[in-house]
C-alpha cells in the first residue's frame, strides 16, 4: 500500500524551493509594456504579428499602462524630449521590473550621433537585456526574452531581495574621465595636454 | 516655361522698382525677393495661382563659399492645377532676424515658420502661435546654425539618472 | 453646444470652466510613435487639440550635412521607417538631380518595383494598425503576414530586412538576381487573394465603417492651402500624383490610374490607401514583366557611379575606380547650387532641397516631409468630433514620428 502511494506520489508531486517557483511563474508570465518610438517598434510589432507570434514564448500581453506591465521593451531612439517620459513610466512600472533595451539606437544612440539623441537609455536607466542591430530582426527579440526568461529564473527571489543588492545601473559604467588622465599618466604623457573629452 | 514668364511678368509688374534675382538651375526657376518685398511677393504669387506652399525652410551660409547673406530662407510654391513650382528665396542678416509670417497667404506656413526658427532663430512677425515646434522649450540654442556643432553643447547628457535602488 | 458657439467671445465663463483638458501620448498606443495632443473637451466632444511634437527629434537635417549622399541613405532609410526604401529612392531622386544623373533603364525599372512595393507595406501597415486601434485585431494580422513577403523580397535584393540602404548615387546596391525576379513575381499573383481578405475585413466591417465615415473631414480648399499631399489631398478631391504629374523613375512607360475619393473624411482616406495598392500591383506586375536587362549603375569608368563588387576585389583597375568614388577629397564634385527634387512617397510628397557647395555633400539638406504638414492640419480635422474619434483620424493621416520630427 506504501510503496503503492510513493508511486502515485513520485508522479505528482515536485520538491522545489519557493523562490524557484516564484522565479519559474514570473519568468512565463511576462507582460511587456511596450515602449516603442521608432523603426524597432515596428519590428516589435511583427514580432507579436502573424508571423513570428511571440505568444509562444509567454509574453504576448501588450500592455500600454506601465502599472500593469513586468517587462519595458525599448524599441527605438530616445531623445532629449523623451527621456523624462521614459523615465516616469519605468518608475510607474511596479516591482518586480525587468528593462529590455532593443535595437543600437537604444543602446548606444548608434548611427545618431548628434545632440538630440541620448547615447544609450542606460546612462538614465537599468537595463537588463541589450539586442543589438538596427533594426534586430524578431528572432533576435525573441532569444533576448527567451534570455531574460533564464535570467530570472536563476536570480529571482520570491520577495525581490534581488533588486535591493542592485544599487548600480545594470550595464557599462559611464565612462570616467579621471580614468584617461590615470592612463596618460601611466603611460608617460604629460597633463598639459589637451584633454580628450569623451563626450563630445 | 512659358507659365514662368508668367509669373516673371505678374511679380515684375505688381513690385515694379524691386531688384528680383531669377536664375534657373536644371528646369527650377528661382527667384531672389528682397526681404522687405517677401510678403507682397508671396501675397502676388498667391493671387496668380501659386496656391500651395510646399515648404519653406531655410539655409545658414555661413561657411558657404562666396555668401555674403548669412540665412537665406527659402520658400518652395506649387500650383496644384498646371503643377509649376517656383522658388522663391530671401536673405536675412543678424541682428534683425526678422520676417513677415506667410500664414495669413498660406495657413499651412504655420509648422513650418516655426520649425525654422526653432532650428534658425529666425523670427516670423504676425504668426498667431510662434514658439518652438521641436526641441525642448529649454533649449537655448539653435541647432541647425552651422556654429552649432553636430553633437551638441551637451544637452544630451543632462539627466538624472536613476538606479534599481531608486526604482 | 454647437462649435459656432463656442468660439464666441461672449461665451459665459461658467461654461469655459465647464471644459476640460486632456492629454494624450506622448506614450499612448493609437499614436503608433510617440506624439503629444493636449485636448480640449466639451463633454466628449473635441473642440481644440494642440498637438505638441518633437519626442523623437534626432537631428537627421545635421547628420545630412556631415555625411556624403552615399552614406546619408542609411539615415534616411531611418525617417518613414513604416516604407523604408520609398525614402531612400526620394533622396537619391533628389541627388541624381541635383548632379544630372540619367539612370539605366534597368535601375529605373527596378526602383520603381521598389517604391510600389513599399506603397503596398506602407499602405497595409497604416490601414492594418488604424482597425487594430478601433478594435479589430484580425486584419492588423493578415496585414502582417502581407507585409512579411515584402520584407523578405527586399532582404533577397539588399542583405537586410528593414532598413535595406540598397540605393546608390547612380544605381543600386546589387542588381537583382533571377530568383528575387520570381519572388516579386509570386507576390504578384499571390496578394490579390490577400488583399480580398483583408479588405473585406477592412472595407466591409461595420463597425469600421460607421467609426470612419463623415469623420475628421478635410475640405479641398483646406487640403490646397494646408499644403496636403499624397492619399491625404487625394482623398479630398486634389487630383494630383507626381507619379504622373512629374513622372520619374519609369513611371512614363506604365500604365496605372491616380486614386481619388470625394469625402475628404477618415473613410475616403482608407478607400484612397486600399486603391493605391491594387494600382501599385499593376505597376509591379507590368514593371517585372517588362524589366529591361543591363547594367544597373551609370557609366564604368566615371565618377558618378560605384563600380561593381566583384570588379572592386578582383581587379586593380576596380579597386581604384572604388577608391576614386569613396575618399573624401577624391570624389565627385557638385554644381555649386541648389535643388529640390520630389517624389510621390506613400505618404504624400517627399522632397529633399539640397544646397550645395561643390562637394560631394550636402551643404544643407532639407526634408520636405509629408507628416508634419498632415500633422499640422490634424487641429482642423478633430474639431467637433468625438473623443473615441482621435484614434480614427490619427490613424488616417498615418502619422511617422521619425518623419515627423527628423
Amino acid at each position: 500500500m506504501a510503496t503503492e502511494i510513493n508511486k502515485q506520489l513520485g508522479d505528482n508531486v515536485f520538491l522545489t524551493t519557493i523562490d524557484a517557483a516564484a522565479s519559474w511563474a514570473r519568468a512565463n508570465s511576462l507582460w511587456p509594456m511596450p515602449f516603442a518610438t521608432a523603426c524597432c517598434g515596428i519590428e516589435l510589432m511583427s514580432t507579436a504579428a502573424s508571423k513570428h507570434d511571440l505568444s509562444r514564448f509567454g509574453s504576448e500581453v501588450m500592455r500600454f499602462t506601465p502599472r500593469q506591465c513586468d517587462l519595458m521593451i525599448v524599441a527605438g531612439r530616445v531623445v532629449m524630449k523623451m527621456i523624462p517620459v521614459l523615465q516616469r513610466i519605468w518608475l510607474q512600472m511596479p516591482e518586480p521590473k525587468w528593462c529590455i533595451s532593443m535595437g543600437a539606437c537604444a543602446c548606444s544612440g548608434g548611427v545618431f550621433d548628434t545632440y538630440a539623441v541620448v547615447q544609450g537609455i542606460d546612462r538614465f536607466l537599468p537595463v537588463d537585456i541589450y539586442i543589438p542591430g538596427c533594426p534586430p530582426r524578431p528572432e533576435q527579440l525573441i532569444k533576448a526574452i527567451m534570455d531574460l526568461q533564464d535570467k530570472i529564473k536563476k536570480t529571482g527571489t520570491y520577495d525581490a531581495r534581488e533588486f535591493k543588492l542592485r544599487i548600480l545601473p545594470d550595464g557599462p559604467k559611464r565612462f570616467d574621465e579621471d580614468e584617461l588622465v590615470r592612463i596618460r599618466e601611466r603611460n608617460g604623457f604629460k597633463l598639459d595636454e589637451p584633454k580628450y573629452d569623451p563626450i563630445h | 516655361m512659358t507659365a514662368a514668364t508668367n509669373m516673371k511678368e505678374v511679380l515684375e509688374s505688381k513690385l515694379g522698382g524691386v531688384s528680383l534675382v531669377w536664375s534657373a538651375f536644371r528646369d527650377q526657376n528661382r527667384v531672389a525677393v528682397p526681404v522687405s518685398h517677401i510678403a507682397a511677393a508671396l501675397q502676388t504669387l498667391r493671387d496668380a495661382g501659386m496656391d500651395q506652399l510646399v515648404d519653406i525652410t531655410a539655409v545658414d551660409m555661413l561657411e558657404y563659399p562666396g555668401a555674403t547673406d548669412r540665412f537665406e530662407v527659402v520658400y518652395l510654391l506649387l500650383n496644384t492645377t498646371s503643377g509649376e513650382r517656383l522658388t522663391v528665396k530671401t536673405h536675412v542678416n543678424e541682428p534683425e532676424l526678422k520676417l513677415p509670417s506667410a500664414c495669413p497667404v498660406w495657413f499651412g506656413a504655420d509648422w513650418l515658420e516655426r520649425e525654422v526658427y526653432d532650428m534658425f532663430g529666425i523670427v516670423f512677425e504676425g504668426h498667431p502661435n510662434f514658439k518652438r515646434l521641436l526641441l525642448p522649450d529649454a533649449f537655448e540654442s539653435f541647432p541647425l546654425r552651422k556654429d552649432y556643432p553636430v553633437k551638441g553643447r551637451g544637452e544630451r547628457h543632462n539627466f538624472p539618472i536613476i538606479t534599481r535602488a531608486e526604482s | 453646444m454647437p462649435l459656432d458657439l463656442i468660439d464666441s467671445p461672449d461665451l459665459d465663463a461658467g461654461f469655459r470652466e465647464g471644459l476640460w483638458t486632456l492629454n494624450f501620448g506622448p506614450q499612448h498606443p493609437a499614436t503608433h510613435t510617440t506624439l503629444r495632443l493636449v485636448l480640449q473637451l466639451d463633454g466628449e466632444m473635441v473642440i481644440g487639440a494642440e498637438p505638441d511634437i518633437g519626442f523623437l527629434h534626432s537631428g537627421f537635417e545635421k547628420l545630412a550635412e556631415v555625411l556624403d549622399y552615399n552614406q546619408y541613405v542609411t539615415i534616411v532609410d531611418r525617417m518613414n521607417y513604416i516604407s523604408p526604401m520609398a525614402n531612400e529612392i526620394a533622396w537619391h531622386h533628389a541627388v541624381e538631380g541635383l548632379l544630372g544623373i540619367e539612370l539605366t533603364p534597368r535601375c529605373k525599372y527596378i526602383r520603381t518595383i521598389f517604391a510600389e512595393l513599399m506603397r503596398i507595406h506602407d499602405h497595409l501597415l497604416c490601414t492594418g494598425t488604424c482597425v487594430l486601434d478601433l478594435g479589430g485585431a484580425t486584419a492588423f494580422m493578415y496585414a502582417f503576414n502581407e507585409r512579411e513577403k515584402i520584407y523578405e523580397i527586399c532582404e533577397r535584393a539588399s542583405g537586410q530586412r528593414f532598413h535595406t540602404g540598397y540605393t546608390r548615387v547612380g544605381g543600386l546596391l546589387y542588381d537583382v538576381t533571377d530568383d528575387w525576379i520570381k519572388m516579386v513575381r509570386d507576390f504578384c499573383k499571390t496578394f490579390p487573394k490577400a488583399y480580398k481578405d483583408f479588405a473585406g475585413l477592412v472595407m466591409k466591417n461595420r463597425i469600421f465603417v460607421e467609426r470612419t465615415k463623415g469623420v475628421g473631414v478635410l475640405t479641398k480648399e483646406d487640403a490646397i492651402a494646408g499644403s496636403a499631399s499624397g492619399p491625404v489631398a487625394r482623398a479630398s478631391g486634389v487630383e494630383r500624383d507626381l507619379r504622373r504629374d512629374e513622372p520619374y523613375l519609369a513611371y512614363n512607360d506604365l500604365d496605372f490610374d491616380v486614386c481619388c475619393a470625394q469625402g475628404g473624411d477618415c473613410y475616403a482616406r482608407f478607400q484612397v490607401r486600399m486603391m493605391e495598392m491594387l494600382e501599385s500591383l499593376k505597376i509591379i506586375e507590368q514593371a517585372v514583366e517588362n524589366l529591361p536587362s543591363g547594367p544597373v549603375f551609370i557609366s564604368g569608368t566615371g565618377k558618378e557611379g560605384l563600380p561593381d563588387k566583384t570588379e572592386v576585389y578582383r581587379s586593380i583597375e576596380g579597386l581604384i575606380h572604388h577608391f576614386e568614388n569613396i575618399m573624401p577629397n577624391r570624389q565627385m564634385p557638385s554644381p555649386k547650387e541648389s535643388y529640390y527634387g520630389a517624389t510621390e512617397s506613400p505618404n504624400g510628397e517627399l522632397g529633399y532641397y539640397i544646397v550645395s557647395d561643390g562637394d560631394f555633400k550636402a551643404y544643407r539638406a532639407r526634408t520636405r516631409p509629408p507628416s508634419l504638414l498632415h500633422f499640422s492640419l490634424f487641429s482642423r480635422m478633430i474639431r467637433g468630433c468625438m473623443l473615441s474619434d482621435v484614434a480614427a483620424v490619427l490613424g488616417s493621416i498615418n502619422i511617422i514620428a521619425a518623419e515627423l520630427d527628423r
